[in-house]
């Protein structure tokens, strides 16, 4: 009993040791910075996709309100503007690459880790400070932080850090190629592609022995980038490469979802970094080069198939115009058993794509498909993902009816 | 045999079940105000109402309608009692060519019965999915307008 109570008291101790840190001074930060840093920092901040969670949907760039979902409740992205009394405008370099590095602001009070400062602590001093000319040239919003719904003490993100924070810059491993090393320090580092595409403990750290094994995040799944790729045909970096670039490869699904806005800020991406984060991310399938080939060569032999076959009328009315053509022909979309979305181990992709389509942004080109919310009831709309599922060769998902009701429930 | 029910009538369609609505509409049905513009559910010519939602009817089988409602330009009115729609784009003029109007309006009805008070930014997103290539936009963004005054009851 007492040693219980002497270790909840230590417990307690080492929170309260950790809760604050000292403030760092606020400062007049330049008023400009070399022209070349900022546009490096801007490709950075893209690599980042910084505006997902600091830009909200319709609001200033970088002003901040996006809502994130977590387990632990919502949290909202924070105004990055350099305003000087709602944004980071009194913010040094040095408070900056805190942040960055450690997690916790300014004023000395730790963020929650819903902002990957776990990844970004990685970056180079160099690459922080190109990230801290950009932030700092932006237009200045007034715009005051949302408050957050997590019932957690600020605190405890003191012992999460101590569990799972690995601080240091990343470490080039010698015996790789020089792109392998930039796509792997972009990936793990600024990218953040771990925390989408690596499953959490229930404290919300990435699971570091289930790397990119795939994940559900904002009711998407995130598929898994390791040897477990559900991908009918195995990536190439051309494929992987063109795909993060334009969002769309021969042979493999549109992106979607939350993937099309990464693809979105990859495509205003220098061509190598690109191709060196396409290098990394294939590399993390340690199948050998035989047996992706036979897993690839039967996927596309099972799609003909698939695609030569005739008998559900929702299929051939809806989807076959497009899909059963496939890429090579105009107006033609993937064959359907190559889409990543029927292989996952959740049909909630697939039903968002059917229901909601793909629309590129408002104003730019992208890849495009028509959304047939309305046309499918949500009973109709089970029966064409069970028969999807199918001519994807995988066995049946579990309870694809109470999935739709979930989705339908949710958009209410 | 495929049972639909256009603008509150019932027919027995004879076509294979995966044909898409559009067609059995115009071929079949003779109700030719849905236009085919793309076939592939790209410019939204096609767009008629299902139990009040917008659906491209050129993508959509009529094996996935039976039992529901469908609505089209022809259930908003006739020549003689324009509807309310219907009013509002012949008093705005919003045709030009025209090819694309039967669409428009039947996605500001969905959005308008849903919300008669509708804002314009509703009505632009509503119809951002809609292409018009000879460009009466102005005019019917005020025809969807008026309409929901019409529909609120406003002369």
């Amino acid at each position: 009993m007492t040693l219980r109570v002497l270790g909840l008291v230590g417990l307690l101790t080492i929170v309260a040791g950790c809760a604050s840190h000292e403030s760092v001074a606020q400062v007049e930060p330049p008023k400009s910075f070399p022209r070349e840093q900022v546009q490096k920092g801007q490709e950075l901040a893209y690599v980042g996709n910084c505006m997902g969670c600091h830009t909200a949907e319709g609001g200033k760039p970088y002003a901040g309100g996006t809502p994130l979902k977590t387990p632990f409740g919502t949290i909202h992205g924070t105004n990055i503007t350099p305003d000087p009394e709602t944004g980071v405008g009194k913010w040094s370099l040095e408070a900056f690459t805190r942040a960055m590095r450690e997690g916790v602001d300014r004023g000395g009070k730790h963020l929650f880790p819903a902002f990957p400062y776990d990844h970004f602590t990685k970056t180079t001093d160099e690459d922080l400070a190109a990230l801290y000319a950009f932030i700092m040239t932006r237009e200045p919003v007034k715009q005051a932080n949302l408050s957050n719904t997590v019932p957690l003490p600020r605190a405890a993100v003191a012992m999460w850090n101590s569990k799972y924070l690995e601080r240091g810059v990343y470490k080039p491993d010698a015996t790789k190629s020089a792109e392998w090393n930039r796509g792997a320090y972009l990936v793990e580092g600024l990218g953040h592609c771990g925390a989408c595409h690596t499953p959490r403990n229930t404290l919300g750290a990435e699971k570091k022995d289930a790397a990119f094994a795939g994940a559900e995040i904002e009711g998407w799944h995130a598929p898994a980038l390791d040897s477990s790729s559900p991908s009918p045909v195995p990536w190439s970096v051309e494929a992987m490469q063109a795909y993060l670039k334009h969002g769309t490869a021969d042979q493999h699904a549109q992106s979607a979802g939350p993937m099309a806005e990464v693809v979105h800020d990859l495509s205003h991406m220098n061509d190598a970094d690109v191709r060196a984060i396409a290098t990394y991310v294939v590399s993390l399938d340690k199948r050998t080069a035989d047996e992706r080939k036979r897993v690839g060569d039967a996927a596309l032999q099972r799609a003909r198939a698939a695609t030569a076959q005739q008998g559900n009328a929702v299929y051939d009315g809806a989807c076959a115009d497009c899909h059963n053509l496939g890429r090579g022909q105009e107006g033609g979309a993937l064959e359907l058993p190559l889409g990543t979305a029927l292989t996952i181990p959740t049909p909630r992709n697939l039903a968002y794509i059917i229901r909601d389509g793909i629309l590129p942004r408002e104003g730019e080109r992208g890849g495009w498909m028509p959304a047939f919310k309305g046309a499918l009831t949500d009973a109709q709309l089970t029966d064409l993902l069970t028969y999807l599922r199918a001519l994807s060769g995988q066995p049946a998902w579990s309870d694809v009816a109470g999935e739709v009701k979930k989705i339908t429930r949710d958009e209410r | 045999m495929t049972k639909l029910d256009v603008n509150g009538k019932l027919h027995d369609v004879e076509a294979d079940p995966a044909t898409p609505l559009l067609y059995v509409l115009r071929d079949n049905l003779g109700l030719n105000a849905a236009k085919f513009g793309c076939g592939l559910g790209q410019c939204g010519a096609c767009v008629v109402m299902v139990d009040g939602e917008a659906i491209y009817s050129c993508i959509t089988p009529i094996s996935v309608l039976e039992n529901r409602k469908i609505k089209t330009v022809e259930g908003l009115g006739t020549a003689e009692k324009p509807g309310p729609m219907q009013r509002a784009f012949i008093e705005a003029q919003a045709a030009q060519c025209g090819y694309c109007i039967p669409g428009m309006m039947m996605r500001a009805q969905a959005l308008l019965e849903k919300d008669p008070a509708a804002s314009e930014a509703d009505i632009r997103g509503a119809l951002q999915p809609h292409l018009c290539r000879c460009g009466t936009h102005s005019r019917i963004l005020h025809a969807v307008a008026r309409a929901g005054e019409l529909m609120r009851g406003k002369s």
